[in-house]
């Protein structure tokens, strides 16, 4: 079975970095880049992200799969968006500059603006959230929620999701195929309450042998002394570097400026029809 | 010897949620360094008196108890549960459980990082637990990538970390094939020799436990504690048989040839047992009165493979040129090592998986375009847990369900399932939820669930996995039941025993090949094939030839078909 | 099952991989074109109330997130509007089915009733306001497509949890150990 996430070694200085400033990182830059609307900020971030997965000897054809998904979904979000509101821009921007046709599906320059920053700022999310996910081991992942943060307890209830997410994977399948044999079905072939009821057949053993799992863990866990002090230690934290300490500076730096601009501009959008 | 480290006196137990008590009134000391086995059948209260020992009762348990345990003089109701664990490490069943880290480093590392132990001592200590065990070169892996036998190991090493002065094993065997079952029970031993710990061992599998020696074993019987003496003594004795617990089986054989044997013949272990000339002329007398059975006529062939090529999407090649023939009416085991091909063998079977080149027929029809459904009503798959299968609550509702997805009409269902009950011996339960049976009862469930479709074949993973010696015996007599009335069985197991009992045939994987095809005793007397598929000979071979008896082979087949004929008489 | 607060812990790490693979492999078509059915609800539902309230809520975030971070964020990054939602939805299940107790097996029709009221309510609370609120705040895309949205999958999600909901819990209480006086028909 492919690992699920999708962490690629290579040693380069994203890798090098530590979980909990990645994560922090990932947070500060996905907040900025929520903000803010300026379509020349948002142009800065989508190429720094792309520079940024550059640096991480990250290739394309590494995450091809996932890039063409989200090319695939921007199109389609974007559709709809259009469907839905055609004279978004209108409303938003306040002008009407009509490029052709009439009626509800007017095209405009506002819309048409409006799309290309929907899309920009999809790319200067997207590329973060891979440079995280192929950068970071996941036994990291846990250490890295604790270390800024996050209750051990809650931080180790992550780490477990992710230690027991193949098993139960392999567990549905196994489960799921010899269910197959005995007739169930959740094609279309079936009415939906049919349908929901065959997967009931699938997931009742699946869930309820999990039950089972709580318990066993748990008490695995209690004899080894989890749950003993106030903190705990992580096999996988590492010590914050210079490089650590610059990189959460950045990315606060890039947060301050995103409030700051919104300030500054009155608007969450930045407004060329002016 | 010193002074005792874990004691019970007098301590009785009741779970909260049970109407009856676990345990009743047990007196026991370990002491330090010893090496303890307790033994006994499912629900004896052998796993409850090892949470006695670890804490979880009375800290995660609840219940009511009277009299005391104590660990190193103190009683567990007044130390917390992590105190106990800093004197009594546990390395439970179920390996996956026990493996809450993410790679084997942090695994092993678990206790420590719960002790804040910080850097470079914590990296320091688990590269010394893990070279202990052996799994220094594994460090960075994730549980997926190993076996079960080197998840064990992992488990060991994180209870290894800390000095723990008690080792306590829960079914350290349950899931493991014989050979690497063996070499668990041989490092258990290094184990406690290096660390001087006191080690005890839960098992009901009295003969793997025996390989190397036990100080004393406890064995316990509906809660209580029936004997508490050497193996040689109880090995000597009576009480074995009749506490549902499997003897060894030259034990079984010296039995059936009429030796006597006393616990200064130290019959422990084959290595150690002192055989008198007479003793030997009686096996070697027996061997020869004793007749062959018949052999079963030929009948057609059922199932054939004819070079079945197989790689998973991520290249793996599982099968390479794989090629078998089953016979109608048959009753045979698939045995060899995790990754040799069995599996995959079977989701060739039902459908699940498509094989890249070579044949499956079944009763002369090539299976090529058979869709999941069809095959399931020529073949019959019975998952390894049953809990993985039942989705009703109801018994009778589970055996219908594939009919009802075939939308049968109900009338026919009825007679059916109804009919389907009667043969696996489930009439008296019909209106039973599924949750009040047993475990042996909810696999008969699942295997009627599946015979309800009337397959040919029935294809079961590890029907008897965890079983004790009864539970064994209820499912494999069941089966060979059903195989009486005509349906051909096929077994996929790591069972030596059941191979040897109940198998007409072992057909043998390694590495995604057939290696051997052929009579159980044949398969487990012969050492390439043993070690190729991580099996172990059995002991009536060693027995045989400790007794001058030169067709070690013939001697072993002759045990089982006598051991069957008295089964059934 | 027993009771201690590392058991929450993990059934909070059970009940998010769970959540994940339901929501990550498990393909029901729905009969919209193009969309599954979200299975996971009805195990967060299933699991709020088990094991109440703050389990639900992480389980819920935590399985969420993870489900948008094995996508790469591929879907335009983390939706962590949608990923609060999920988790205010386990919340909200978790506060309305306190009274339920399917430890000791029962679940009756009462407790069927609490149990959906309390679902589609925390549905309707999170697909239909949460959800869309934080999206307009987020995303800025037009309120109508947010709210159509957060309909479609609020409705959706009220119907899977309904069925596999309901049938996990009593599946799960009628599996617990209960002294009675079952008998043997002949």
């Amino acid at each position: 079975m492919k690992p699920i996430f999708n962490y690629i070694d290579r040693p380069s200085p994203i890798h090098a970095l530590t979980g909990a400033t990645k994560l922090c990182c990932l947070l500060l830059w996905s907040f900025a880049a929520m903000l803010t609307f300026d379509t020349r900020f948002v142009i800065a971030l989508a190429v720094l992200s792309f520079v940024l997965l550059r640096l991480s000897m990250i290739r394309l054809s590494d995450v091809s799969f996932l890039l063409k998904l989200t090319i695939f979904f921007m199109l389609f979000n974007n559709l709809v968006l259009f469907l839905f509101s055609p004279q978004y821009g209108v409303e938003i921007y306040g002008t009407k500059h009509v490029l052709f046709g009439s009626g509800r599906f007017t095209l405009t320059q506002e819309q048409l603006f409006y799309h290309l920053n929907q899309m920009l700022k999809c790319f200067a999310m997207v590329p973060v959230v891979l440079l995280f996910v192929c950068t970071t081991q996941p036994s990291e992942f846990a250490a890295s929620l604790n270390r800024i943060g996050v209750k051990y307890t809650v931080a180790y209830s992550v780490a477990l999701a992710l230690r027991y997410i193949p098993d139960i994977q392999r567990e549905y399948h196994e489960i799921s195929q010899a269910q197959q044999a005995r007739g169930i079905e959740m094609s279309k072939k079936e009415s939906l309450v049919r349908r929901l009821k065959s997967a009931s057949a699938i997931l009742i053993p699946l869930i309820l042998s999990s039950m089972d799992r709580i318990e066993i863990i748990s008490n695995a866990m209690e004899l080894r002394g989890f749950g003993k002090n106030k903190k705990r230690s992580w096999y996988m934290a590492r010590p914050f570097r210079a490089a650590d300490w610059l990189s959460m500076v950045f990315c606060a730096l890039l947060l301050a400026a995103a409030i700051i601009l919104n300030i500054h501009n009155g608007t969450r959008f930045w407004n060329p029809f002016l | 010897m010193s002074d005792p480290i874990i004691q019970f006196d007098h301590f009785s137990f009741q779970y909260h949620a049970q109407s009856a008590p676990t345990l009743h009134d047990i007196s026991l000391s370990i002491r330090k360094g010893e090496k303890v086995l307790i033994c006994g059948p499912s629900g004896c209260g052998k796993s409850t008196l090892g949470h006695c020992i670890n804490g979880l009762i009375p800290h995660s348990y609840r219940g009511e108890s009277t009299g005391r345990v104590t660990v190193r003089g103190r009683s567990t109701a007044e130390l917390n549960i992590f105190e106990i664990s800093r004197t009594v490490g546990t390395v439970l069943q179920d390996t996956d459980g026990q493996f809450v880290g993410l790679t084997v480093a942090e695994d092993i590392a678990f206790a420590l990082e719960n002790d804040c132990v910080a850097d470079p001592a914590l990296h320091e200590r688990v590269e010394k637990a893990a070279a202990l065990v052996g799994v220094e070169t594994h460090l960075s892996h994730a549980p997926g990538d190993l076996s079960g036998g080197q998840k064990q190991r992992v488990s060991l090493a994180g209870i290894l970390v800390d000095d723990v002065e008690v080792l306590l094993f829960d079914e350290p065997l349950a899931n493991l094939d014989p050979a690497t079952g063996k070499a668990a029970i041989e490092l258990i031993d290094e184990i406690q020799r290096e660390t001087g710990a006191a080690v005890i061992i839960i098992e009901h599998r009295l003969e793997d436990v025996l390989h190397r020696h036990v100080d004393r074993v406890i064995l316990m019987g509906e809660g209580r504690i029936l004997a508490d003496v050497t193996p040689d003594e109880l090995l000597a004795g009576t009480l074995l048989q009749r506490s549902g617990i499997r003897e060894p089986l030259y034990i079984t054989a010296l039995k059936y040839a009429g030796v006597r044997l006393t616990a200064d013949q130290h019959p422990a272990s084959l290595d150690t047992i002192r055989l008198s000339e007479d003793d030997k002329a009686a096996v070697r007398d027996w061997f020869r009165r004793t007749g062959a059975a018949p052999e079963p006529p030929d009948t057609p062939t059922l199932l054939q493979a004819r070079d079945i090529r197989f790689a998973y999407s991520n290249g793996r090649e599982a099968l390479h040129g794989l090629s078998l023939t089953l016979r109608e009416g048959e009753m045979s085991a698939v045995v060899g090592t995790n990754g040799a091909g069995k599996s995959t063998f079977c989701k060739l079977l039902c459908g699940f998986e498509t094989q890249q080149a070579g044949t499956l027929s079944f009763a002369g029809e090539d299976m090529a375009a058979l869709s999941i459904k069809e095959r399931a009503d020529r073949i019959g798959y019975v998952m390894q847990n049953p809990n993985q299968m039942i989705s009703q609550t109801m018994i009778f509702d589970e055996v219908a369900l594939g009919l009802r997805m075939r939308r049968i009409p109900e009338e026919q269902v009825r007679e059916r399932v109804e009919a389907t009950l009667k043969i696996c011996g489930l009439w008296p339960f019909r209106n039973w939820p599924v949750s009040a049976l047993s475990f042996g009862q909810k696999k008969r469930v699942t295997i009627a669930a599946i015979l309800v479709l009337e397959p040919k074949l029935i294809l079961l993973d590890e029907p008897t996995a965890g079983q004790d010696y009864r539970h064994y015996t209820e499912i494999m007599e069941f089966l060979l039941e059903l195989n009486r009335r005509g349906v051909t069985v096929l077994m996929v197991t790591h069972d030596m025993h059941l191979m040897l009992e109940y198998a007409r045939r072992a057909i043998v994987f390694s590495d995604g090949a057939v290696i051997a095809d052929a009579k159980s005793a044949e398969v487990l007397t012969d050492g390439d094939v043993i070690s190729r598929a991580s099996l172990k000979e059995t002991s009536l071979y060693a027995l045989a030839r400790l007794c001058g008896i030169e067709d070690g082979r013939g001697f072993v087949a002759r045990f089982i078909d006598y051991e069957r004929e008295a089964a059934h008489r | 099952m027993k009771k201690s607060p590392i058991v929450t812990v993990v059934a909070i790490g059970i009940g998010a991989a769970l959540f994940f693979v339901l929501g990550r492999f498990v393909i029901i078509p729905s009969p919209v074109p193009n969309t599954n059915i979200s299975a996971q609800y009805g195990l967060l539902a299933f699991m709020a109330a088990l094991f109440g309230p703050l389990a639900g809520l992480l389980i819920g975030l935590i399985g969420h997130a993870l489900i948008d971070f094995s996508w790469g964020g591929s879907f335009g990054g983390i939706w962590w509007s949608w990923v609060i939602a999920s988790a205010v939805c386990g919340l909200i299940m978790g506060i309305g089915m306190k009274k339920i107790s399917l430890t000791d097996g029962v679940f009756g029709k009462k407790d069927v009733l609490r149990f959906n009221l309390s679902q589609i309510v925390a549905h309707i609370i999170c697909w239909g306001g949460i959800a869309p609120a934080l999206d307009v705040l987020i995303y800025h895309e037009p309120t109508e497509k947010l709210v159509a949205q957060g309909l479609m999958a609020g409705v959706a999600n009220i119907v899977t949890t309904a069925i596999i909901g309901t049938l996990l819990c009593t599946a799960y209480a009628a599996a617990r150990p209960k002294k009675g006086s079952l008998k043997e028909e002949n």
